[in-house]
């Protein structure tokens, strides 16, 4: 089992959360976040007070996997979060231990 | 019969007479606009100022903003009915070009008070909405590093020592009125001494913990811009109200207020348009305060071309004074007090003399233009002054004493908590 992080511009999380549904994908976590990459900051201006904000709202989903699901899923995110432009994100995969789904008590593959 | 009824109608009007005498002291018309008026006035400060400063402010500060505007229109009113009232309009006798006196715990004050057309007990009270809104105008000069205890202090005695004695010079009877200063509805009473003080205490209790460097964005535009446009309606109970009559001053009061509002709105949003090439939120609501305490000294003097062309150049010049105090000077008067309403007060003061010629479509002056702005200007330098020196002693004094300052890692956490024992937003 795998755990994908993707992180992604976050007017995209429909687009995503569509794609990934379409290609099997049971379930995931979504968590409003903050980072910056190669996209710069943005600049805000009070009253002629400048503050240079470096960090930028980003969304990351968390999503636990059958290996052969893989890459299929990130082709999906791939596809439905890109825009061609800086900023538009990363995804990162993780070998995932174990997974317990808690009302029934099924561990492993059974429980995504 | 006939002179039966000839005696009784008589008799009727004679009945009358007191009442007509009565009338002719108290102006119902009056009475009911200085009623509305002072409603506006105290809705300036409650809530309207209160969420102008306190969504300017960082969200650990909130309430402190918002519990000092609270607490100054409170104290204000008890020192007014104690003592600051007589200051300002009571009689000083010997001493009465300098202060007035008297009417201490408004002794004398009662239901045949007349002032004006007005019951004495409504111009007391709309006296004391612009006396309530003038030291809470000045905490946005000391915001979000002040003790609360300092603040109650320091607005106590100020309003004692500087607003009363300048407010009697200027609308009390006192030397300035004397000399023919024109100030309609309080620009040195008001802004230029909220402004000077302002200045003056951000200098003497220092910059906010890091500050130019630090991010110390407004928490909530939303909040300001409500706030904002409170003042604005507020504000013709502030300049049309200042007529102290129901009539045609009053009307053209409010018509140069509103024009100088706009004028003075859309000047500063094309001053950052062209800057930095986007208009701005808070640079038009900015723009409309810097216009309506510009217009302010102005209101019952000048026309409807005075109040645009005060309202242009009071959105321009405030707008440099802003960036030349905070990112020349590095002064840090947080939310921007005397370069809005200090040099707002002091441009419109001065002006007066200018566009309240009939040459300038002005409703008139006694004399010259030339022999106007030196007398205007004489009330600005004995505003800058007194309420500078004052306002330096009365601060070093309580420094030396109280203390100004809370700690820097009270500082650090946030007055809602350090001082109230409360947050803003539990989210």
């Amino acid at each position: 089992m795998k755990l994908l992080i993707a992180v992604i511009k976050p007017y995209k999380l429909d687009d995503v959360r569509d794609a990934l549904s379409e290609v099997g994908v049971q379930g995931l976590t979504v968590t409003e976040v903050k980072g910056f990459g190669r996209q710069k900051g943005h600049t805000e201006l009070y009253r002629g007070a400048e503050y240079v904000v470096d960090f930028l709202p980003k969304t990351k989903l968390e999503i636990a996997l059958d290996d052969e699901q893989v890459d299929t899923a990130i082709e999906a995110i791939t596809k439905a979060a890109g825009t061609g432009k800086i900023g538009d994100g990363k995804i990162f995969v993780q070998d995932l231990e174990q997974a317990v789904r808690i009302r029934t008590g099924e561990a492993g593959s059974d429980a995504l | 019969m006939v002179q039966n009824r000839v005696i009784s109608l008589i008799m009727g009007v004679l009945a009358f007479m007191p009442a007509i005498a009565f009338a002719d002291e108290v102006n119902g018309a009056d009475t009911a606009w200085i009623l509305t008026s002072t409603v506006l006035v105290l809705f300036m400060t409650l809530p309207g100022l209160a969420l102008f400063y306190s969504g300017l402010v960082r969200a650990k500060n909130v309430l402190s903003v918002l519990m000092q505007c609270f607490a100054i229109a409170c104290t204000v009113s008890i020192v007014w009915m104690v003592i600051a009232y007589g200051l300002a309009f009571g009689d000083g006798g010997s001493l009465n070009k300098i202060v007035g006196g008297g009417k201490i715990l408004m002794s004398g004050i009662g239901l045949d008070s007349v002032s004006g057309t007005i019951p004495e007990t409504v111009f007391f009270m709309f006296q004391m909405t612009f006396a309530i809104i003038t030291p809470a105008l000045i905490i946005g000069a000391f915001a979000e590093r002040l003790k609360f205890t300092a603040v109650l202090w320091f607005s106590a005695l100020w309003l004692i020592l500087v607003y009363a004695p300048v407010c009697h010079w200027v609308w009390g009877g006192g030397w300035l009125s004397d000399l023919g200063f024109m100030d309609f509805a309080g620009g040195s009473v008001v802004h230029i001494n909220a402004g000077v003080a302002a200045l003056v205490a951000a200098v003497i209790i220092g910059n906010r913990k890091g500050f130019p460097q630090t991010q110390m964005a407004p928490h909530n535009m939303t909040l300001a811009v409500m706030g904002a446009a409170m003042l604005w309606v507020g504000w013709f109970g502030f300049n049309a109200g200042s007529a102290l009559t129901a009539g045609s001053s009053a009307g053209m009061a409010m018509t140069v207020t509103h024009i100088s509002a706009a004028a003075g709105s859309l000047a500063w949003m094309a001053c950052e348009w062209i800057r930095y090439g986007k208009p701005s939120v808070l640079g038009i609501v900015t723009g409309m305060v810097a216009g309506l305490g510009t217009i302010t000294p102005a209101s019952g003097y000048v026309g409807p071309l005075g109040g645009l062309a005060i309202g242009l150049l009071a959105g321009v010049v405030c707008y440099f004074a802003t960036q030349y105090i905070k990112r020349v000077l590095i002064i840090d008067d947080s939310l921007d007090v005397f370069p809005v309403h200090g040099v707002g007060g002091i441009l419109g003061t001065l002006l007066t003399a200018v566009f309240a010629a009939e040459s300038m479509g002005g409703l008139g002056l006694e004399g010259s233009i030339g022999s106007q702005f030196v007398t205007q200007l004489i009330g600005v330098v004995a505003t800058v002054v007194w309420c500078g020196v004052i306002s330096f002693i009365l601060l070093k004094m309580l420094d030396a004493t109280i203390g100004l300052r809370v700690s820097e890692d009270e500082e650090t956490e946030g007055l809602d908590l350090v001082l109230h024992n409360e947050r803003g937003y539990t989210l």
